[in-house]
């Protein structure tokens, strides 16, 4: 038998009585989102599944997946790639590999894979590539092949009430115990933008505040009397009205700034790599230390666009895939210092491959479908799906295996707990990503 | 009841409690007070300083709104349609192609690659031409001398939304600007048999592939939900019977072309108009429909006066009758000027109902509103574009990027936590020049001289704060005042340039700045 007052219960009672008084300022829901603040940031009680966090990791420019996940087994690889291949003795060998393993750079997920908290998915790509950087980058984004509409992250939090819904705690946040979704980096990402819900985008939290009182610091205590006056303490005579509107927002705004500030000050007990995406994905454990009620974070690691010297087992590309890989490995030695690693998902994934023959300078060209990587304690792991053939390709592009948008279907559904047909707009096969407790 | 200071325009408090009269029965001349003028200036245009407030109060109500609306008598220019470079998106050319078929035949996987990263890099430069076009319309925004002019643009961009990301093309995106610019305060009708040989629009809602046995519906379905009639006024064979109407409708490099040989020449019902309907009998059935002038009217409206629920979730009859009279009222003149927005647009600037106080300041301002609104009115330096594109970008309205083909939802839809700090910390790089983190910081910096929006003669801190309220927010409410007053008293009540910036930095990050 299950305790009666399990944590969803008692979330559930504090939610009725916020709800009943809809019209009272966000303010004097305060107490009760404190309260669940600091639960939040309890481990979990047996028997209520926690809340789980995504985090994407995007390759940006077009990683050259098959220099990432390598077919050493493969003859035509080498065929193709003469001046870049990584020489087979080079090969981080994984278990289960059979003629495929991994980068020379990415001891940290070679490391993940053998724990059993990483898992490849072979050749993802979609029908008709497109190669244009912006228009893939749309369609991964938009989960569309047309890459028009609202992005597929922000359709989730539209559909599922900011992602605090069904089978989990069941909180309609209206942001101040963290936004139900966060970008580092100086734009909001598009598969973030939902046609209610919006992200918060910041490069630093430090940003994620009013830059007035920098100029001026006497200026931050007028400020902040000033943009907290939705507390309630000013009577509003037309609480329906815009300005009303506009003065909870701004008192939302200052909750959230603070809980956020707070939260990354806090540093990591462990080490992360001092690279770009180390410190992005510090950021992200501190957040989700601090117990912010923040379902999906975007993180993201550029310059994968190597047309010409690209490099091999050492080289420009080598490095990016060691900054990535280092940094996921720290991500996840703090995630489990603070036992929170086993409600984090991490995926990754690049607009596109690159084509299979290296180009005439030492590069490759955009190409079609690569390998994305998930990790964490709860993926199902291994290598998913097979590699795609090197001998039977489309005008020198791969084929792809595994539409995207069944990665996404299954990350929806088995993660997120969400109806990934509503979301999607269409019916993909949910692929089995995650493991069956 | 605070004492009017001398030559300073004066706010009463604002009675909102009375509905607003339900009619477009013109406003007293004798009630065009400086309240008026700067509601007039910040809806109709950008805002204004003081002294443009001040003018308009001279001119009275029906000076001021011809000025406005008849903007073709202001000088301007006309955009140049050579400003931008029309060929970076074009068609292979025939070598092209030859060479392309010939390198595939062959196996040259050289010259294949080098073809596509040619092509590639157009593509690039046409993104970056395309962030040129953006700058280059905020600059006309901040510096026109036909508000309404770019208002209206602004507006149609909206209703006509048409996003760079489907039709990636930012020659066609320019040219679809100056069409909208043409007719903004022109002719609905003309602007929508325009509309339906726009190569932008025909890429965007995919009429290129529109051909005679295989119509693409697309643009049919749009051009009567949400360019004239909206939903219920149509039914899905009036769409199915349009799209035929409109088969043949392409466009070939830059120019619209009608291809009679994949037209559809047959006879069509559409909207109850039977005949061998081409795409120009489909748009004289729409401007025939009763809906289609209610249907405008509704989004001027909507923004131009006050938020109006979503036509889908509310149609008229969920709104008080003094609003749907009134309503009532706009698409009988339209319908009366057979579809002529100028007529309309001046009785509308000129009615009581639209300076009810219930309006003042209850407008979101939409981003571009913001920033536009703020270089006009406060004078203060345009300085980076590039930094205030951006930053529209983060607070949710790219120019040229429309979300989805409905628009920006506009309202609240701009407002959350992240947009508001975008939002404020915008202000404080106008007015201070400070960088949002990330950019260069060697670039330069102007100072703005924040003595200038004060009135001659304001000596005394509760001049300065009361003068600075005036110019930002149009009202002074007490609470504000005293706050503002006591961050004098914090400086000593020193009257400078940097007391007054921050005063200024501290009402633009105000909840109440985000209204006009």
């Amino acid at each position: 038998m299950r305790d009666p007052f399990t944590r969803r219960e008692f979330l559930r009672n504090g939610l009725v009585m916020a709800s009943a008084a809809a019209t009272i300022p966000a303010f004097l829901n305060a107490s009760a989102k404190a309260m669940h603040a600091v639960m939040a940031g309890l481990s979990s009680v047996p028997g209520v599944p926690d809340d789980h966090i995504l985090v994407v990791v995007q390759m940006s420019g077009g990683n050259d997946g098959l220099n990432t996940v390598v077919p050493f087994g493969m003859p035509e690889y080498y065929r193709a790639r003469t001046g870049i291949g990584i020489p087979e003795r080079d090969v981080l060998k994984i278990s289960g590999g059979d003629g495929i393993g991994l980068h020379p750079a990415m001891a940290g997920v070679k490391e993940m894979f053998e724990s059993g908290q990483a898992a490849v998915l072979q050749g993802v790509g979609y029908p008709n590539p497109n190669r244009s950087h912006f228009k893939s980058m749309d369609i991964w984004h938009t989960a569309n092949v047309e890459a028009s509409g609202d992005g597929w992250l922000g359709r989730y939090f539209d559909a599922e009430c900011c992602g605090y819904g069904k089978g989990e705690s069941g909180l309609p946040e209206d942001g101040a115990a963290g936004p139900p979704g966060i970008a580092i980096g100086r734009t909001a990402p598009l598969a973030m933008e939902g046609r209610k819900i919006k992200p918060v985008s910041f490069e630093s939290a430090d940003l994620f505040r009013w830059a007035g009182a920098q100029v001026d610091e006497n200026l931050g205590e007028s400020y902040s009397a000033l943009n907290r006056r939705g507390d309630g303490s000013v009577e509003s005579k037309h609480p329906d009205s815009n300005a009303s509107f506009l003065l909870r927002t701004a008192l939302d705004a200052q909750v959230s700034s603070d809980l956020i500030r707070k939260a990354v000050a806090r540093r990591p007990t462990t080490t992360f790599p001092q690279t770009d995406i180390g410190r992005q994905l510090s950021m992200v454990a501190s957040m989700i230390r601090a117990g912010l009620k923040t379902r999906v974070y975007y993180t993201s690691l550029g310059s994968f666009d190597t047309h010409s010297g690209q490099g091999g087992a050492q080289g420009r590309h080598a490095q990016l895939l060691r900054q990535f890989s280092d940094a996921i490995r720290a991500f996840y030695a703090e995630l489990k210092e603070q036992r929170n690693d086993g409600r984090v998902l991490t995926m990754s994934f690049s607009e596109f491959g690159r084509r299979v023959a290296q180009n005439a300078s030492q590069g490759t060209d955009h190409g079609t479908a690569a390998p994305m990587f998930l990790f964490g304690p709860m993926v199902r792991p291994g290598i998913i799906g097979e590699h795609p053939s090197l001998r039977d390709l489309d005008d020198g592009d791969l084929k792809y295996k595994l539409d995207f948008r069944s990665v996404y279907a299954g990350i929806l559904e088995d993660w997120m707990k969400a109806d990934s047909r509503k979301i999607l707009g269409g019916s993909f096969r949910p692929a089995v990503l995650v493991r069956k407790s | 009841m605070e004492q009017p200071q001398s030559g300073e325009p004066v706010f009463e408090p604002t009675p909102v409690d009375e509905d607003p009269v339900g009619s477009l029965r013109p406003l007293d001349p004798k009630r065009f007070g400086p309240a008026e003028a700067r509601h007039l200036l910040w809806r109709a245009g950008f805002g204004g300083t003081q002294q443009q407030i001040q003018l308009l109060v001279e001119w009275g109500p029906a000076k001021a709104v011809d000025h406005i609306v008849d903007y073709d008598r202001v000088p301007g220019d006309t955009p140049d349609l050579a400003a931008f470079d029309s060929g970076l998106i074009r068609p292979a050319t025939p070598e092209e192609r030859q060479a392309l078929a010939m390198a595939r035949r062959t196996g040259d996987q050289e010259t294949i690659s080098r073809l596509q990263q040619e092509r590639q890099q157009r593509e690039m430069r046409d993104r970056a031409q395309m962030g040129e076009i953006q700058k280059w319309w905020l600059k006309r925004m901040i510096e026109t001398a036909r508000p309404l002019e770019e208002k209206l643009t602004l507006f149609w961009h909206g209703h006509f939304a048409t996003s760079y990301r489907g039709v990636e093309d930012s020659f066609h995106m320019y040219m679809q600007n100056l069409l909208l610019r043409k007719h903004a305060a022109g002719n609905f009708g003309e602007l929508l048999h325009a509309i339906i040989r726009d190569p932008a629009m025909i890429r965007y809602l995919n009429n290129n592939e529109s051909r005679k046995g295989r119509p693409n519906e697309n643009l049919a379905r749009e051009l009567m939900e949400l360019f004239s009639l909206g939903v219920g006024n149509y039914t899905e064979k009036d769409i199915k019977e349009g799209a035929r109407a409109l088969t043949g409708y392409t466009f070939q490099d830059d120019e619209f072309v009608f291809q009679r040989q994949n037209h559809d020449n047959g006879g069509k019902t559409i909207l109850g108009v039977r005949g061998n309907l081409d795409g120009d009998g489909f748009v004289r059935a729409i401007l025939a429909h009763r809906a289609c002038a209610a249907f405008i009217s509704r989004k001027l409206y909507h923004y131009f006066v006050a938020d109006l629920p979503a036509i889908e979730r509310a149609d008229d009859s969920d709104l008080p009758t003094w609003q749907r009279a009134v309503l009532r009222e706009m698409a009988s003149i339209l319908r009366a000027s057979r579809y002529e927005l100028r007529p309309l647009l001046k009785r509308l600037f000129l009615s009581e109902h639209f300076y009810s106080r219930r309006f003042f300041n209850e407008q979101i301002k939409s981003p571009v509103q913001l920033v536009v609104g703020a270089v006009r009115s406060l004078n203060t330096p345009v300085r980076d574009l590039s930094i205030l594109n951006d930053a529209l970008d983060l607070m949710g309205q790219r120019l040229f990027l429309p979300p989805s083909v409905k628009g920006w939802d506009g309202g609240r839809a701009w407002i959350n936590t992240s947009t508001m700090f975008v939002r404020q910390n915008i202000m404080t790089y106008l007015l201070t020049g400070r960088r949002p983190q990330g950019y260069d910081s060697t670039a330069r910096t102007e100072r703005f001289d924040a003595m200038s929006v004060l009135p001659a003669g304001a000596k005394t801190p509760e001049a300065v704060v009361d003068g600075v309220l005036n110019v930002t927010l149009g009202q002074r409410p007490s609470v504000v005042r005293a706050a503002l007053l006591e961050y004098m008293a914090s400086r000593n009540n020193r009257i400078n340039n940097e007391t007054v910036t921050g005063l200024l930095l501290l009402v633009t990050a105000m909840p109440e700045y985000q209204l006009c």
